[in-house]
């Protein structure tokens, strides 16, 4: 990528396309808990009808969405990733994950502000634990775009597929990782952005711009590292992903959550595992404790080891040991 | 059918109720005997538009059971109607069968999973909004408890169902007036309960809730009254029926033996 690299905010990104799509397709309704986004004020004035502000109450926001998708209508609710998912999170498993097992439910939860997007509001805004409380619900979809292109067509993968869904979408404005040309491979639910030798990382979100920038330090010290981008997590193909990363010696996660609880690194060392993977398996992320720290992210992330620098030292220690 | 015959209906519910609790002593006899009227009224007395042939029927009616417990009383009156069969019944909490101590969709007849309290409401205000969307003329029931109202989730429905004039919902409150553990104004007192809902811009109708004529007469003034969603507030007693429990606050968590059920059972004929 050359030239020009303008940040996105990933929600705009994504309302703007689902707008065009709710002007002439009634059928779509968006709930909000009171959240909001530059769009909106033209999404609410022109689909009146379909757009409902719930009010701060994440718990009728999620069964208001539910029983409009029972009726057979597409449904976006939208909120804070934190609260949408975490004060609501009975009301996510009971009307959407359990009741998806009997009934088609197209409901799209989107959460703004994964990892420490809010990184100044501290621990209650800050979601290290998505990932991992949503990948153990079953028939719920995890959807986690890194830029521009890839939640453009992750927008019309909403619409198409009758199922639950958890969109997160990070809270701070992104540059592209892929070029406009680029197709988003969707059966597969991943996409090798970097390729390399004998070392990748497989992050998701903010972590793959993190992870390109890790690249290019690694690059300084004669280390060529892949990344590959993980945008699904239920129907991501295994096979596809188990077959790249063989094709490597080590493969290290990086993920903006808690480590070791469900979340990326669970999904992709079970991947590695199916079948005996030879070579080494880092994880990379947060620890099991709290970020209570202010500054900006960044500034989070390097008093965690987890800053550019600290992450391309991990990574060349590990490829040493090779 | 004449009020007589929903009677005897109601009779026959509440027996056969005892006998699937005698079959299976998991089912909660006591929550389930308190809203017998109340499905007998919905099913049986020209309220609920239903179609045995097609459960999910475009122009049926969605009942939606918030108090999943207690909703035992409702397979027998699925059976009657041939939703199961009546043979099925005998199955109710053994190996491999799809009756429950607690129903849920996969059971005709069962909109949403019930079992988690406090969840039925805010579903019904989307399913109230889709179908107004829709221009539909199906309404939407609600069958809830009283003690589930001390769930926050209802509050939060209840609001948003009087903001949004959902005037094709109404919830009926099986007012049992006693929880898992003691009686529900020992807890938190729910009273005075028209004004809460009345002062969310609800209206309200207080009802006997075992007088199946009073039942009907409310729920049928608030098809053609209008303008809001409505409450029937339906005065119960848990256990209805049985005297030992009728007067146990700990009834919930009661059961009847075989013996016990077969006696009620025969004294009621």
């Amino acid at each position: 990528m050359s030239g020009e690299n303008p940040k996105h905010m990933l929600r705009d990104v994504f309302i703007e396309q689902l707008y065009e799509r709710m002007r002439k397709d009634s059928s779509i309704y968006f709930l909000s808990a009171d959240f909001g986004a530059p769009i909106i004020d033209k999404l609410r004035s022109e689909c009146a009808r379909r757009f409902i502000n719930v009010g701060i109450a994440e718990q009728n926001l999620i069964n208001v969405a539910s029983g409009l998708a029972l009726e057979g209508f597409t449904v976006y609710a939208y909120g804070i990733a934190t609260f949408l998912i975490m004060r609501a999170y009975e009301q996510i498993r009971i009307n959407l994950a359990l009741l998806a097992s009997l009934r088609k439910m197209n409901v799209n939860l989107i959460g703004v502000g994964y990892g420490l997007s809010y990184d100044v509001s501290g621990p209650t805004h800050h979601c290290l634990e998505d990932l991992g409380i949503m990948r153990i619900l079953p028939n719920i979809e995890i959807i986690s775009p890194c830029d521009e292109v890839s939640t453009r067509s992750l927008v019309e993968y909403t619409l198409d597929n009758n199922f639950p869904k958890y969109i997160r979408l990070d809270g701070k404005p992104l540059p592209a990782v892929y070029d406009s040309h680029d197709r988003m491979p969707l059966l597969h639910g991943f996409k090798s952005v970097q390729q390399g030798s004998r070392v990748c990382i497989v992050s998701t979100g903010y972590m793959t711009h993190k992870a390109l920038r890790v690249v290019k330090l690694l690059k300084e010290q004669n280390v060529n590292c892949g990344v590959v981008d993980v945008f699904l997590f239920k129907t991501i193909d295994r096979d596809a992903l188990r077959k790249l990363l063989f094709t490597y010696e080590a493969v290290v996660t990086l993920e903006e959550g808690f480590m070791n609880k469900g979340g990326l690194d669970a999904l992709i060392s079970g991947v590695l595992t199916q079948q005996e993977f030879s070579g080494r398996f880092l994880n990379l992320g947060f620890g099991d404790e709290y970020v209570f720290e202010i500054g900006d992210r960044e500034y989070l992330y390097s008093l965690y080891k987890l800053d550019d620098q600290s992450i391309s030292a991990t990574i060349l220690d590990l490829v040493k040991k090779i | 059918m004449d009020i007589q015959t929903l009677k005897d209906k109601a009779k026959w519910v509440r027996s056969q109720t005892m006998y699937l609790h005698g079959l299976a002593p998991q089912t909660r006899i006591a929550s389930s005997l308190s809203c017998v009227e109340i499905l007998v009224a919905l099913f049986y007395g020209g309220i609920m538009r239903f179609n045995i042939d097609d459960v999910l029927w475009e122009g049926r009616d969605r009942l939606i059971i918030s108090k999943g417990h207690g909703s035992i009383a409702m397979y027998p009156i699925l059976a009657d109607f041939g939703l199961i069969k009546k043979d099925e019944l005998r199955t109710v909490c053994t190996q491999g069968s799809r009756l429950g101590s607690i129903p849920d969709p996969t059971v005709p007849g069962y909109e949403t999973i019930n079992g988690s309290l406090g969840q039925g409401l805010g579903v019904a205000c989307g399913v109230a909004l889709a179908l107004e969307q829709k221009k539909s003329k199906s309404n939407v029931f609600v069958l809830s408890g009283d003690g589930e109202l001390f769930e926050g989730s209802v509050w939060e429905a209840i609001m948003f169902a009087g903001q949004h004039r959902l005037i094709n919902l109404r919830i009926i409150i099986d007012n049992n007036k006693v929880c898992m553990l003691d009686y529900c104004r020992n807890i938190i007192d729910l009273e005075p309960l028209e004004d809460k809902f009345a002062n969310f811009g609800w209206d309200v109708k207080r009802v006997d809730g075992h007088n199946i004529q009073d039942l009907l007469n409310a729920i049928n003034s608030s098809l053609v009254v209008g303008g809001k969603p409505m409450v029937i507030i339906a005065d119960t007693v848990k256990g209805k029926g049985v005297k030992r429990l009728e007067i146990d606050s700990l009834s919930h968590i009661k059961m009847l033996s075989a013996a016990e059920v077969d006696m009620i059972i025969e004294k009621m004929r």
